[in-house]
């Protein structure tokens, strides 16, 4: 009878499989990224590497000395105090992060984690900003989401393109998503311009394209504005999904399409945004094993990192990037992403 | 997850270098040449900057702040003005600080 390995769904359920099964799902996972991707597929080292990683007997893995990559967090400030239900306020969490967590990277941020709303607190938001410069020594972000769907009405101005579409109004959804395109711009320019004249270190648009191709069309032209006005500001950019959906179908940025842009491609939009990082997201299927998920994630990143001339920070959270979609992701599954992420798909960090 | 990551593949921010790498990682560099650049302003190898021992006496020799607080030592903004200077790079809070304060530093 063939060895089992402890491994895990894509849920975070524990399964026992034998390593020709594991190996399997991995070519499987990788296929999966190279046929929709166009990604180039791992090797058959690359392959044995990653079955190695995901049979190693200890629970909790790490890359080798040497290996080591940067870490940063989206919802940065929402995660102690907010989901944790710690009772401490944000500033204080960026100093447990610094001392107590020893993170590289930080990122202050607002419970409603989207631009838009934002915009009626932004003052205070920059005073929290320059308060929290003085007290930290390690880089701090503000991050929020585009999120360009709170700009169609009933909360916004601008008509609901999920509601004109079914409804064959083409032309009219186009048109309503374009509006909503500029007003995000807009609100994304402002208040990233506040928080870089509070001394933010950084700026974090994530989750780009969680509304569709013309939500990653306002965060790259938000991002090509402000890289130009504050030369000395860091922008990352983390993405929604592993390619961009064409709910408007016809946007162009920098003359390349946006809808359909998988990571190898989005990679170079936000290049061309003048943004210094990427954050590569690969969603993953509950359905599938754990291996699968990995293989497939890790081929991508592979492959955005491969045409890459910048920074590749792969989002490894709650269901993305092979972690399981569960919010409390095992440790097992958790630090074989990470040492997977870095040492096959050749990231920066995290 | 924080410390999952953080423990199993990050730099160890200011325990080592992580900060200092993750600046230049900041301004577009990739991290072989992130690590590469720090490594030589701190006149360290590569393979220092994420050793915590090391990197302990590197950073308390250049009073850049550390995890634990020291008498006189600086922490916040006036460890990040010698990271500037280390790194020669500017820092946005440190500049505006230095506007605020009217000095050219």
């Amino acid at each position: 009878m063939s060895q089992k390995y402890f491994t895990r769904m894509g849920d975070g359920e524990g399964v026992w499989m034998t390593k020709e099964e594991i190996k399997n799902d991995v070519i499987a996972g990788m296929e999966d990224a190279v046929v929709r991707g166009k990604s180039q597929p791992l090797d058959d080292s690359e392959i044995d590497q990653l079955v190695e990683i995901l049979t190693m007997p200890e629970k909790n893995v790490s890359v080798e000395r040497g290996n080591e990559g940067i870490v940063t967090f989206d919802a940065g400030t929402l995660k102690l105090p907010i989901r944790s239900g710690i009772p401490v306020d944000r500033s204080t969490t960026l100093l447990i992060h610094e001392r107590i967590l020893c993170s590289d990277t930080m990122e202050l941020c607002n419970t409603d984690y989207s631009y838009k709303a934002i915009k009626n607190i932004v003052p205070e938001e920059g005073m929290a900003m320059e308060q929290a410069q003085m007290n930290c020594i390690m880089p701090i972000f503000y991050g929020a989401m585009p999120n360009m769907g709170l700009y169609t009405k009933p909360d916004g101005p601008v008509d609901n393109w999920a509601m004109l579409l079914p409804e064959g109004k083409i032309k009219e959804a186009m048109a309503a998503q374009e509006e909503a395109a500029e007003l995000c711009k807009n609100d994304m320019i402002y208040i990233g311009s506040v928080m870089a004249e509070s001394g933010a270190c950084g700026l974090q648009f994530d989750t780009c394209g969680a509304s569709g191709d013309a939500d990653a069309y306002a965060a790259l032209g938000a991002a090509k504005v402000l890289s130009e006005k504050y030369p000395d500001v860091s922008i990352t950019m983390g993405m929604a999904n592993e390619f961009h959906l064409g709910m408007h179908g016809k946007l162009k940025f920098e003359g390349q399409r946006v809808a359909g842009q998988y990571p190898a491609k989005q990679v170079k939009s936000v290049e061309a945004a003048g943004a210094h990082s990427y954050g590569c997201v690969v969603n993953t299927n509950s359905s599938k094993s754990f291996a699968w998920n990995l293989s497939r994630s890790v081929t991508y990143v592979k492959e955005a990192t491969r045409v890459a001339n910048i920074p590749v920070l792969v989002n490894a959270g709650m269901g993305v990037g092979g972690i399981p979609l569960t919010n409390t992701s095992p440790t097992d599954a958790t630090t074989r992403v990470s040492k997977a992420m870095l040492e096959i798909g050749k990231a920066d960090g995290l | 997850m924080a410390v999952m990551h953080e423990m199993a593949a990050g730099m160890g921010g200011i325990r080592t270098a992580g900060d200092l790498v993750a600046r230049m990682v900041m301004k577009g560099m990739k991290i072989a040449s992130a690590k590469e650049y720090v490594a030589n302003k701190l006149g360290c190898s590569v393979f220092d900057l994420a050793d915590s021992a090391k990197m302990k006496e590197i950073r308390e020799s250049l009073d850049i702040g550390t995890i634990l607080e020291r008498k006189h030592a600086s922490t916040g903004m006036a460890a990040k003005i010698k990271i500037a200077e280390l790194l020669d790079i500017k820092i946005p809070s440190v500049e505006l600080f230095k506007k605020k304060v009217g000095k050219g530093f």
